[in-house]
């Protein structure tokens, strides 16, 4: 059964790969085209846009990993163990439930010329009695394209590390470090961090793939003239002009390869990191400026929620203001004018979102259950291969196989319908359900089914009556996070709904070009509603059904 | 009781005729069982535990104790090679899963499943064979009332003393009507009084329903407790001290 599902994972990566090998290289028979050729490459290449495009993506990927991992690792480095850490994790970790678009969207609005921080500053600091005509979003280095990737992946990162510190002795590393004298982030460099960046190696590879091949993000924060590479595969395919399909398949591989580049010198950077890293333990310094890196760690985790949790209190402002004038910290009135007009359509938005997403959701948590229950049954022992196949859709840029998944769809006639969307989010809603759910699922103490075994019941009822109500929590936890990840994905639906399928990611990416804020709003907060709705499900059924049960109630 | 075994035997091993009052081939028999990792001999036992006795197997955590039990119920880790035969009350047990040998195992923790009430942890281990709602009830209070625990049915395992825990754990393993009893360690948790009545209840249970019972502790006042013999798992006789001297 795992093999069925790995095999399930592989093949649809293996498929969008082959659907867009082939008509970057000139076949494409649903158009008409069956002789292989060049051409599509002559097109990309003659694109104006291809070096400053491809630039971007390389840049902006590399800073925000970067600045994601440093963050991650300075604030783990600075308090883990603290209760200011327990503080920081509890701030940080809702974050992780917010769609990109969405943390995209209050990032633009607070950064905007009309936005909190230049109405906090004006007109007392910087003379401005009218938002000023400048551009900050959509910065031509990409500088707030990174700030927003970073904001959203510095809790997931955080999420990953705090796994992996679970399963190693890093206090008593630690401890054993400071009682030598050495400071406590330097203690953690050097004895911590290179355990554990063994174990968040995977997440760190995906969050670098993701960065640079990201769509949505990119079109909310990123840069316009040119934009990145992605960004301008997506124009191509979405493109009336059907000839360009070929160009966007030959940018879709060269995303590829891009990603293949970008996590090849990553790699190289690891290894020169690794032999310097040798060298600075051996040299011995005992590093004493504590405080100054536990309040940058502090600023920094301040910013990242700041970031994405002040953007979506704005949203949910403007979504509800009335006459708001400059600079005025709040409107002068709140109305609810904005969702009653549109709530119909978000209803309907609502609805479909949440039936792509459930439906994601229960057939990977099936998967995923029948994966765990088989290599418990027949005592499978989880390979390395297996978790980079789990990874697999996660690092592959979705841009490209996504491109190439499209165009099988378009040809054998499956493209826009519902179905279709629901089973491409299911390659990327398994991963993430899969790797929540291990953890716990493989912590249960076997001794359970064996008892249960010695009293007559045969697996299935181990499963059905012992294995699945013990766990009901870290399930509907793994179904949580599945359900936000479908809810955010933004590619997937556009490029296999073909804009026949709509949720809200898609409706409020495209409404993010236009200017009405309130409807941004509307659409920002709904979509951030959802995933959260679900997670507060998910918290909220296992104490109701185990309310009478304390040996369920508090543990995790 | 004879009426179990329908194939008389008329060549039994040597090894069985040291308890005398045995019924042929009832109890609990490891049949020449050696259980092997690698080159190292585990476990070697050759011997027929007889309904009501307690058999001691005692040694130092890691000596093999765990795989021993693993194998006798069915689910030996694959690591270990294995020859020789379980059997109960005559029949082969190779081949069987834990769910067919009706074999009672008790842990050291009383596991009892933390989302089920008290009954319905003992109605789990009731066969399906007794039908009816009302019927499995009243065996679950039953059980209840032999453990001195009358109206617990409803009660959420969390909420139970400790000592309370291992009594419904014992009742919940009876309930399955089990053929034979394995004890692994199940009072080592246990204070020093709690484990006396536990002793004093777990073997007095094994007594009257007449069960065969292997009991793997390293607990030398444990084992003794159970008043039956005392091997190490390699078979060989664990020599009791003198009596009134502490021992070494």
């Amino acid at each position: 059964m795992p093999v069925l599902t790995m095999g399930l994972l592989a093949l649809l990566v293996a498929a969008g790969l082959a659907g867009v090998l082939a008509p970057a290289f000139g076949w494409f028979p649903a158009l008409g085209h069956t002789r292989p050729g060049l051409g599509a490459w002559r097109d990309l290449f003659a694109w104006p846009g291809i070096g400053a495009a491809t630039r971007l993506s390389v840049t902006t990927a590399l800073a925000a990993t970067a600045l994601s991992l440093g963050t991650t690792m300075l604030i783990c480095a600075a308090w883990h163990g603290t209760r200011v850490f327990a503080a920081i994790q509890r701030l940080l970790s809702p974050l992780l439930s917010v769609p990109h678009a969405a943390a995209a969207l209050g990032l633009a609005f607070l950064i905007s010329p009309s936005g909190w921080i230049v109405r906090l500053l004006s007109p007392w600091a910087t003379g401005w009695e009218r938002p000023p005509d400048i551009l900050i979003a959509h910065d031509p280095w990409g500088l707030t394209l990174i700030a927003g990737l970073a904001a959203k992946e510095i809790p997931f990162l955080l999420l990953m590390t705090l796994a992996a510190l679970g399963q190693m002795p890093a206090r008593r590393s630690l401890l054993i470090a400071q009682t030598q004298g050495y400071g406590r982030v330097t203690g953690w460099l050097k004895t911590v961090f290179p355990q554990v960046y063994g174990q968040i190696r995977l997440p760190v590879y995906a969050v670098l793939a993701f960065s640079a091949s990201v769509v949505d993000v990119a079109l909310i924060l990123g840069p316009t003239t040119p934009a990145t590479l992605s960004v301008q595969v997506l124009d191509w395919l979405n493109d009336p002009q059907l000839s360009l399909r070929f160009a966007a398949a030959a940018g879709a591989l060269l995303q590829l390869g891009l990603v293949v580049g970008l996590l090849a010198v990553w790699r190289g950077s690891e290894l020169a990191a690794m032999r310097w890293g040798r060298g600075w333990v051996a040299r011995g310094h005992r590093g004493r400026a504590d405080v100054l890196w536990r309040g940058l760690a502090l600023v920094a985790a301040g910013l990242a929620a700041a970031a994405v949790l002040g953007g979506l209190a704005g949203l949910a402002v403007w979504s509800m203001a009335g006459f708001w004038s400059f600079p005025d910290m709040l409107p002068q009135g709140f109305t609810p004018r904005a969702w009653a007009t549109h709530w119909p359509t978000v209803a309907d938005r609502v609805r479909d979102t949440v039936i792509i997403a459930g439906a994601a959701t229960a057939i990977a948590l099936a998967l995923a259950l029948a994966c765990l229950e088989a290599e418990h049954r027949y005592r499978l022992k989880p390979s390395a291969r297996e978790m980079w196949l789990l990874y697999l859709p996660l690092i592959v840029p979705q841009a490209t196989f996504l491109t190439g998944l499209q165009m099988l769809a378009i040809a054998s006639g499956t493209a826009g319908i519902m179905a279709s969307v629901v089973a491409v989010h299911v390659l990327f809603v398994l991963p993430y359900v899969f790797l929540s759910l291990a953890e716990p699922w493989r912590a249960w103490d076997p001794r359970h089914a064996l008892l249960a075994e010695t009293l007559g019941a045969g697996p299935d009822r181990v499963f059905w009556r012992l294995r699945l109500p013990m766990l009901l929590r870290p399930i509907l936890t793994a179904a949580a996070v599945g359900f936000a990840v479908s809810v955010g994905q933004y590619l997937p639906t556009v490029l296999i709904g073909t804009g026949r399928v709509t949720t809200l990611t898609t409706e409020a990416v495209a409404l993010s070009s236009g200017g009405d804020r309130r409807l941004i709003g509307v659409y920002a907060i709904a979509q951030t509603a959802v995933p959260l709705l679900g997670f507060l499900a998910a918290l909220a059924l296992p104490a109701l059904v185990f309310r009478n049960r304390r040996g369920l109630s508090g543990a995790t | 009781m004879n009426d179990i075994t329908d194939t008389p035997r008329t060549a039994r091993p040597a090894a069985v005729s040291d308890d005398a009052h045995a019924g042929p081939c009832t109890g609990l028999h490891l049949d020449a069982l050696r259980i092997r990792l690698g080159a190292t001999t585990l476990v070697a036992l050759d011997t027929l535990i007889a309904p009501g006795e307690v058999l001691s197997v005692m040694g130092p955590s890691g000596s093999g104790k765990s795989t021993l039990l693993n194998q006798i119920i069915g689910a030996p880790a694959p690591a270990f090679q294995s020859d020789g035969q379980v059997r109960l009350d005559g029949q082969d047990l190779t081949g069987m899963g834990p769910q067919a040998r009706h074999i009672g195992l008790l842990f050291q923790d009383d596991l009892l499943f933390p989302h089920m009430s008290v009954g319905s942890n003992l109605a789990f281990a009731l066969p399906a064979g007794l039908r009816g709602r009302r019927a499995r009830r009243a065996a679950v209070e039953a059980a209840l009332a032999e453990a001195g625990m009358p109206g617990y049915a409803d009660r959420d395992p969390a909420t139970l003393s400790g000592g309370q825990r291992s009594r419904v754990a014992l009742m919940r393993t009876l309930l399955s009507a089990p053929r034979a009893l394995l004890l692994d360690e199940p009072f080592s948790r246990l204070d020093a009084d709690l484990r006396r009545t536990m002793r004093d209840l777990v073997f007095g249970e094994v007594r009257r329903r007449r069960l065969p019972t292997l009991l793997v502790t390293h607990d030398r006042e444990d084992a003794q407790a159970a008043g039956g013999r005392i091997l190490d798992p390699l078979g060989r006789p664990v020599a009791p001290p003198a009596d009134g001297d502490p021992g070494p």
